[in-house]
């Protein structure tokens, strides 16, 4: 019986004051703003992110490590400001392209050219989210994918897109201008590299002063205006970071894949990361890396379904709505009582 | 120094026709609690709302400290010191009761746009937030999500997260609407303390609340100012007597018996 003090020692101060609401325990400021069970997770991300190339394809294990930043960029968005662009494949592409050419034509070295994707995405996300961020709801989401649909079209006539072609055999060159990335092994440990510092980077957003403010507003954005915070001005500086770590999950995947396309910029790619990140679980940390390893791995193993694939996928989504909300990693979240 | 803290001139608050708030002459004096009474749909709300810019007038100025604000942003007006609670209670809900307070404690550091600094620089207020929510009656939750408290305490909290921007002016909407007595009493006793050094504005149903907090209210009906003065003074008004009692069909009666 004296276990249950044991059990819970942080629990218990707050027990004591009777009157109080059985209410959470104050979280454990922990290890750089982790609790307790993200930490353990984080320590099993940076396991698999170990483990993984010695069983699975490292191929196929760097595209999906582009797309979970992705997706956590645009979480980021949605689950912490809470603000649904439906045109995040703007940035995502737009990054893809930039770097493609930085890399090819330019001969710039890797990490140079995918910095200059997030940087391009970031502006790209400067210029669109100043005008979006004045709506809200369905009308941000519609001027998102309308000014994405413009970024579209303009890498479908730009000529350094290559149209249709797209830009193709990019060099993965060499790493500082001295790591040779031809090898699939070490373009791996470069994008490992790159996704867990974006993650980081991702939480210690979230985990700021200025990510205190953003949570406010997204939980009440008059009361934050009443107390003096211009809330435009913090939305447009979320939505900056959240295009330029976009931007970068793109300039990755080209470097990666050797190939930056229409696809890229598509909308169904806006598409794609909104079903990532629902399906994983808005608004948790680690959710939008588990829906982007789901939704690649669907497209990769179940490849020889063919159109099959699409289908599939929208049954999931469709389960995942009337079922499990809060995505797969929001209802494990839920059943063990924990923070993800 | 001047007398008046607000002062408006022939504000006016037209929505597609309909005008809500009709060149309101409004001056509030500073360090007193001015309350602003009045039937449902006078246009007490909308009045809060142009006072603190969350809409902009459509004719009218409004003076704030001898200043013209008509034309301000709600951050900015906040920023000067002109603080407004909401009418349905505006608290965080997934934020914990401190941090509640500690968002608007933050604001001392100007604006917080470090994405790259922890969140552990924000424990510094930790102590001052503490002291606000033991002024409040709020300690035993400070952990708790604010979601999670009782409706009369987060109104508590609401008072504590805009006493935490020290605020010169405090515009309450309805701070006792839908509280039980003792809730009422609590937020009565709150309020009259925290307005010493300071002046509140209060929209106000609960003209028992208004007697005993309120040194002035003006009375706004159908968008005008009806009658403004000391509680004792305007509550004799027969035209203010009418107002209140003649929507209710029961009692027009007596409004006519007053007016006879």
């Amino acid at each position: 019986m004296a276990s249950a003090t044991t059990l819970s020692p942080d629990l218990s101060p707050g027990a004591s004051q009777g009157g109080a609401p059985a209410a959470m325990p104050p979280a454990a400021p922990g290890v750089f703003g982790f609790t307790r069970a993200q930490a353990v997770a984080l320590l099993l991300l940076i396991a698999a992110l170990i483990a993984c190339p010695f069983f699975l394809y490292p191929q196929f294990l760097m595209k999906l490590l582009c797309f979970a930043l992705f997706a956590c960029a645009f979480n980021l968005l949605i689950g912490y400001v809470g603000l649904l662009s439906f045109g995040h494949a703007a940035y995502f592409g737009m990054g893809s392209y930039i770097a493609a050419h930085a890399a090819k034509v330019w001969g710039l070295t890797p990490e140079v050219s995918i910095l200059l994707g997030g940087v391009v995405g970031a502006l790209f996300g400067l210029v669109f989210g100043w005008i979006a961020i004045r709506r809200a709801g369905i009308y941000f989401a519609m001027i998102t994918l309308a000014l994405a649909q413009m970024v579209y079209f303009f890498c479908l006539q730009a000529p350094f897109t290559h149209g249709e072609d797209g830009i193709q055999s990019i060099p993965r060159g060499m790493l500082f201008g001295v790591i040779d990335l031809r090898a699939d092994m070490s373009m791996y440990w470069f994008v490992a590299g790159l996704f867990l510092i974006g993650f980081l980077l991702i939480h210690r957003i979230i985990h700021s002063p200025f990510g205190q403010v953003l949570t406010a507003i997204r939980e009440n954005e008059p009361r934050a205006t009443s107390l003096g915070y211009r809330t435009d001005d913090y939305k447009l500086v979320a939505f900056v970071l959240s295009a330029g770590i976009a931007g970068v999950a793109g300039g990755a995947k080209a470097i990666t894949v050797g190939i930056a396309t229409l696809t890229d910029v598509h909308w169904s790619m806006s598409g794609e990361v909104v079903l990532m990140t629902l399906l994983g679980g808005l608004g948790t940390l680690f959710g939008p890396v588990i829906g982007a390893a789901a939704v690649v791995s669907m497209q990769t193993y179940l490849a020889p379904f063919g159109a099959w694939v699409t289908i599939i996928q929208g049954g999931i989504f469709v389960l995942c709505v009337l079922a499990f909300r809060a995505g797969i990693v929001g209802e494990i979240a839920r059943m063990l009582r924990v923070k993800l | 120094m001047q007398d008046h803290i607000l002062e408006t001139e022939g504000l006016t608050k037209e929505f597609r026709g309909f005008v809500a708030v009709s060149g309101v002459d409004l001056r509030i004096r500073r360090g007193t609690i001015h309350g602003l009474i009045g039937p449902n749909g006078a246009g007490k709300t909308t009045c809060f709302n142009l006072l603190t810019k969350f809409m902009q007038p459509s004719r009218g100025t409004i003076r704030y400290d001898g200043r013209d604000i008509t034309r301000m942003k709600p951050a900015e007006v906040a920023r000067l010191g002109l603080v407004r609670s909401f009418q349905i209670s505006a608290v965080f809900p997934h934020l914990s009761v401190l941090e509640n307070v500690r968002v608007a404690l933050q604001r001392q550091r100007g604006g917080s746009y470090d994405f790259w600094r922890s969140d552990s620089v924000l424990r510094r207020y930790d102590d001052r937030a503490m002291e606000l929510l033991a002024d409040v009656g709020l300690t035993t939750y400070a952990a708790a999500p604010a979601g999670t408290l009782p409706y009369g305490r987060k109104r508590a909290l609401e008072i504590a997260t805009t006493l935490a921007l020290d605020p010169t002016l405090m515009l309450l909407d309805e701070p006792t609407a839908g509280m039980t007595h003792e809730d009422v009493d609590r937020i009565v006793a709150l309020v009259r303390r925290v307005a010493q050094g300071r002046t509140v504005l209060m929209v106000e149903h609960n003209l028992k609340v208004v007697e005993g907090l309120c040194d002035a209210i003006t009375v706004l009906t159908r968008g005008k100012v009806l009658a403004e003065g000391p509680y004792a003074e305007v509550s004799r008004n027969p035209d203010v007597i009418a107002a209140y009692l003649g929507s209710d069909p029961s009692v027009s009666g007596a409004a006519e018996v007053v007016h006879a």
